[in-house]
């Protein structure tokens, strides 16, 4: 590929808290192709959620260029990350983050309602193929609080597919929920990532959840420990657990 | 993200607590009702004053006699017997900025009529009372020029006074006894309806002065002069062609007190108009105030309402919501919670002003709810809603996004 996807060169991030400064990020620089899917990995304090924060156009590097599409979105001011995140990134949450009280095809037109070229009907059309995508087409009127656990994250799948967007991050997209909603979690990612070829990008601190990726980056101390590839680090015993 | 769509993101959260949000705007349907009720107490008293003094005619002016001092002693007003009948006619005669005059002399008599009697106001004037005064006559006629040169023996009853003396009956043609005169009843006025106040100006006849003066109360000087202008705007001229009149007939010199006084009832007109205006103006600010405390309420509720959906404000903006777009969302609430209320407050306000004129003491103001006042009320309750909701929005639309996610 000519342009990758994503590429991150140098990024540094400085938190100050009242004197002194948190790195959180002392120079990262990596690339991810499109097509990828990819598992971020670290304990808590390792940066691993500031750099999702930073690749998911939430938050601006301190120092460093990132580039998304071949953009350099480092430079875009707030207005502008709202456009980048709204047309190219779908975001999962370890807490789902849907509009409580608010029904599932509500809460999936979400992201159409901040691009201005869709209409009322064919954003309700949108919304109810993507929900269908994940096998919810007959929530698509319940209140997301009467919903399971796994349902929520799967409507907020969902909304993540809207816009087509390059990029799915995912944030602990299983840390809410238990075993086998988290397989078939992880299935509708592998699915995705095959079948449709969208690039996914999770954080994660399980390793069993991690081995679903196709890379694992591991972070400590706001730098690049290593990088594995496929099965590489997964031990059997592990994976034999979550993928009977 | 247009404003369509924002409206109905707006109604859905506003609709998501409505016990609140109605709560909110009854602040404001407060505000509006007092506003639009207040003011239209204001125009009713207002428009009742114009009513009563165009009843009246307002291009008159009163001629009375002035106050008298006999070694420092005042009399007060009418202390002078020098108002002539001759002085009405002068000042028909010599201003030109007069129309016509009508010698006035008033008193009280009893009149009988069959087996009734009724004691009542005595009115004599000239032949062009009615004309000078507005009063229309309802049956027959009024007594003409003749009847005034001859002091004839006719009158015209009020429409109080021929109800007392002849009920149903037709009056017209009818002989009635004032004092035990015997006078012919020429016609029956039109009732001029409750001026307000003790006086009621139906319960009198009319005669000519000259037949009151000579017949009924025997002297020779009349009580007032009825001037009517040539128009609204000549008034002032007519005003001091009779005071210059008036001083050379009754021979004051220079520098000395008028022995009469000359009133112009567009003066007075203009002085209760001008202090029903200061009313309704009082009125409607007292009222402004309770809106201003229904647009604070507005604020107050959408500080809350950020800080409840600060968790929802990080998920609009993940998936791309703009500053501008938060912004846009919580004004909008603002202003429709405004606007409803705005719109209800205008409905309970008109309500309120048609109910008040049913409470006794506000029943003679007879509200009258004007388009200004709604239009006026419905732009003040919508401002307060941008005014207000501005900053409760802007907070929101501030926030940083990793934070607003994480905020429990």
């Amino acid at each position: 590929m000519a342009t990758p996807l994503i590429q991150l060169e140098d990024i540094v991030k400085i938190y100050r808290v009242g004197e002194t400064e948190v790195h959180a990020l002392r120079g990262i620089s990596y690339k991810v192709e499109p097509g990828e899917f990819l598992a971020i990995m670290g304990p808590s304090g390792s940066g691993k959620s500031t750099l999702m924060n930073i690749i998911g156009c939430l938050d601006r590097p301190t120092s460093g260029k990132y580039f998304l599409e071949g953009e350099e979105v480092s430079t875009f001011d707030r207005n502008k990350l709202a456009r980048v995140r709204n047309k190219k990134i779908g975001f999962v949450f370890q807490t789902f983050n849907l509009l409580p009280r608010t029904t599932a095809l509500e809460n999936v037109e979400l992201p159409l309602l901040y691009s201005s070229d869709v209409t009322g009907k064919k954003r309700t059309e949108l919304a109810l193929q993507a929900l269908e995508s994940v096998g919810l087409l007959d929530r698509a009127y319940h209140k997301t609080n009467q919903l399971s656990g796994g349902e929520q994250q799967r409507i907020a799948i969902a909304r993540a597919l809207m816009n087509s967007p390059s990029l799915i991050l995912a944030d602990e997209p299983t840390g809410n929920l238990d075993t086998k909603t988290s397989q078939e979690i992880m299935n509708i990612f592998k699915r995705l990532n095959e079948e449709k070829k969208m690039t996914l990008i999770m954080v994660t601190h399980e390793p069993d959840i991690a081995c679903f990726a196709r890379k694992r980056l591991h972070i400590r101390d706001g730098k690049i420990l290593r990088e594995e590839r496929e099965d590489e680090g997964c031990a059997d015993d592990i994976r034999r657990e979550v993928q009977p | 993200m247009n404003l369509w769509r924002t409206s109905k993101v707006a109604f859905r959260a506003l609709g998501r607590n409505k016990m609140r949000s109605f709560l909110t705007a009854l602040g404001i349907i407060i505000g509006v009702g007092a506003v639009i009720s207040m003011v239209s107490i204001g125009e009713g008293a207002k428009r009742g004053v114009q009513e009563r003094f165009n009843s009246m005619g307002t291009n008159l002016l009163f001629v009375s006699p002035g106050s008298r001092s006999m070694r420092g002693v005042h009399s007060g007003f009418g202390g002078f017997n020098t108002l002539k009948p001759e002085d009405a006619e002068a000042i028909e005669q010599q201003c030109d900025a007069v129309r016509y005059t009508s010698p006035s002399v008033n008193t009280r008599a009893q009149v009988v009529y069959g087996n009734k009697n009724w004691n009542t106001s005595i009115q004599g004037t000239g032949a062009r009372y009615p004309e000078i005064r507005n009063w229309r006559v309802e049956a027959g006629t009024f007594f003409e020029e003749g009847h005034v040169k001859s002091a004839a023996k006719v009158c015209v009853l009020g429409s109080e006074v021929k109800k007392n003396l002849f009920e149903s009956e037709d009056a017209v043609g009818q002989v009635i006894r004032i004092n035990r005169i015997p006078f012919r009843v020429l016609g029956v006025l039109e009732s001029k309806g409750e001026s307000g106040g003790w006086f009621n100006r139906d319960d009198m006849i009319v005669v000519p002065y000259t037949t009151a003066m000579k017949r009924l109360m025997g002297r020779d000087y009349i009580s007032s002069i009825d001037v009517q202008a040539v128009s609204m705007d000549k008034t002032q001229e007519a005003q001091r062609q009779i005071e210059e009149l008036l001083r050379l007939r009754h021979k004051i010199a220079p520098g000395a007190e008028d022995d009469f006084q000359v009133r112009n009832m567009t003066e007075v007109a203009e002085g209760a108009a001008e202090a029903t205006k200061i009313m309704t103006i009082l009125l409607g600010s007292i009222a402004s105030i309770s809106l201003l405390v229904g647009g604070i309420g507005i604020m107050n509720i959408m500080l809350v309402s950020v800080t409840e959906r600060i968790r929802e404000i990080g998920i609009r903006m993940a998936v791309g919501a703009r500053e501008k777009d938060i912004l846009l969302q919580f004004l909008t609430e603002a202003v429709v919670l405004s606007v409803m209320g705005g719109v209800m407050g205008i409905f309970f306000g008109v309500g309120l002003s048609k109910l008040l004129v049913h409470v006794p003491i506000f029943s003679q103001f007879r509200t009258a709810v004007s388009a200004n006042s709604i239009a006026l009320a419905f732009l003040f309750s919508a401002s307060v809603g941008i005014f207000f909701g501005f900053y409760p929005a802007r907070k929101a639309s501030r926030l940083d996004p990793i934070e607003a996610l994480r905020y429990e």
